[in-house]
């Protein structure tokens, strides 16, 4: 049994799901869906910075290519932290490639001019 | 003195998307004045994700929003100037502002539309007991610090305030390595929205500790410990609750305020949120003069407050083709039972084309209620909701046509189902 909190709409029920993926406490059909999905396959999109170099700034700000699985979000800051980049970077630039072994890159979300 | 149409105060969302909206419709005499060395306003430090979705029907972070503005604003060659701090707005339209350039100038605008953002309560607004050690932060200070500068503030954080910044940095610091001990809530429930209690905290197993706040700050020269305790419903606190945590920093997320000082001198009246008091143009009270975003009161998603910013532009377009003639006729909108605020305050109905929108936040959570529009004594609207929220700013359309008179009063109160 696990004790969720449905993000689907602002009433936010308790949900419970069950091993069976039975849930109980949703007001509507939304919350059961929502339960399921987050019980089976949770993920999440991770954004963060990486160190810039060749900039006035200093930090670059960057966001998975799409959503990565959630047990795999320390794993990914570590890589991110591990590497720095140089100026110019323009959004979408891909900085670090295939960072999940499941082809999602890590890429810009801010241009940075050189200094 | 330079004269100019429209002048933008603030060069972050909501003034990107006024000056582009007013570009839209036509006008090509617009100034956009900006405190910093970029436009963009406070998205640069927000890196998240969820931004847009109504706007650019994407999820996009903070930096990927603004920059999706500030190309436009450049796009349509709109003039701008950074580390342009304005000092002073008077009655008649006269904008002080100052940069290293050009020193200190003034500008006679004939409309103006104010969007400075909002700032955040910090340490002093709430008077916790004890030290008065380093390490206590708004959860907006330290985001910048770490976002924009690389700065993690600290290892061990607790945060006191459940507000969606508190909850994004309690996430975001997890991640960078902190040890976020816990967040504390002094309502018994959460100022944050609930997908964000979700990710940031419950992902993480962070705790949420409602009903209480902090007791005593504990540290020498640096943060050594806090004690949180519980409080009743009066926000006392309940003797023999205390629990002392050992944390190195204290992140404050205890509410955000419109920034309107610069309005202070023009003789205005203002709302409960702090912001002005607008009518249904998003015009204050000194005729052409506009406000929209969190300037006007506190938004939690950046796509509304886009929005009210594109209203504001359109009032102001009209009001300098001399289309907005505020009437004697008017309505009083009259925030009642179970509402914080309502925004607009006041209504010209004769001005409206269609529908009025109304903004409204709730002062509790409440279930199975009914939301009254009553105008002159008699309803005119009742809509029902199964949950609503503080957190999260309702938005109700009404019909033109439903208001019989062009003068009078309109309430907003909630209807408890027994």
């Amino acid at each position: 049994m696990k004790q969720l909190t449905c993000i689907v709409c602002p009433r936010g029920c308790q949900l419970n799901i069950d091993d069976n993926n039975v849930v109980t406490g949703n007001f509507c059909p939304r919350g059961k869906n929502y339960a399921i999905s987050e019980i089976t396959n949770p993920t999440r999109i991770v954004t963060s910075t990486m160190k810039v170099l060749n900039s006035n700034e200093v930090r670059v700000p960057v966001k998975t290519s799409k959503p990565i699985k959630k047990d795999l979000m320390f794993e990914i800051m570590d890589k991110i932290n591990s590497k720095l980049v140089y100026a110019p970077i323009k959004i979408g630039d891909i900085l670090i490639e295939n960072v999940d072994g499941d082809n999602t890159d890590i890429i810009a979300t801010k241009n940075i001019d050189v200094k | 003195m330079r004269n100019c149409n429209l002048v933008i105060v603030g060069g972050g969302s909501a003034g990107m998307a006024a000056g582009c909206k007013a570009y839209e419709l036509g006008e090509r005499d617009i100034l956009i004045l900006e405190k910093n060395n970029y436009l963009g306003g406070i998205l640069n430090q927000c890196i998240h994700n969820g931004f847009g979705i109504h706007e650019f029907k994407s999820e996009l972070t903070g930096p990927e929003f603004m920059t999706r503005f500030s190309d436009k604003v450049k796009q349509y060659n709109i003039e701008y100037k950074l580390n342009s701090t304005v000092i002073n707005i008077s009655e008649d339209k006269i904008i002080t502002y100052s940069n290293e350039q050009e020193g200190i100038v003034d500008i006679q605008a004939k409309a103006i539309i104010f969007t400075t953002g909002c700032y955040e309560r910090n340490a002093g607004a709430i008077q916790i007991p004890g030290d008065r050690p380093s390490g206590i932060l708004t959860a907006g200070q330290a985001q910048l610090y770490l976002n924009n500068y690389g700065y993690l503030v600290g290892k061990k954080v607790f945060i006191l305030g459940s507000g969606d910044i508190g909850l994004i940095m309690a996430r975001r610091m997890t991640l960078e390595g902190a040890k976020v001990i816990g967040v504390a809530e002094i309502n018994p429930y959460s100022a944050g929205l609930n997908r964000n209690i979700q990710q940031c905290l419950l992902d993480l197993n962070i705790p949420l500790y409602l009903s209480h706040t902090v007791k005593q700050i504990i540290g020498k020269s640096h943060v050594e410990k806090i004690v949180l305790a519980k409080v009743d419903e009066k926000f006392n606190f309940i003797p023999g609750t205390e629990i002392e945590f050992e944390c190195d920093t204290l992140l404050l997320s205890i509410g955000l305020i419109p920034y309107t000082a610069l309005l202070s001198k023009t003789g205005m009246t203002f709302s409960k949120t702090k912001g002005a008091n607008i009518n249904q143009a998003m015009e204050t009270d000194i005729p052409g003069i506009f406000s929209a975003g969190n300037a006007l009161h506190v938004h939690d998603v950046v796509d509304y407050v886009v929005a009210e910013a594109k209203e504001a532009a359109v009032g102001a377009i009209k009001y300098l083709n001399g289309q907005l003639n505020n009437s004697n006729n008017k309505i009083d909108i009259i925030p009642s039972f179970g509402i914080n605020y309502v925004i607009p305050q006041k209504l010209y109905i004769d001005e409206v084309d269609d529908i009025v929108t109304f903004k409204f936040r709730v002062n509790k959570p409440y279930k199975d209620i009914n939301i009254l529009f009553i105008f002159n004594g008699e309803i005119i609207k009742k809509i029902y909701k199964t949950a609503i929220i503080p957190s999260e700013m309702e938005m109700i359309n009404i019909s033109k046509s439903l208001f019989k008179n062009n003068n009078g009063q309109l309430v907003i109160k909630i209807e408890e189902k027994k």
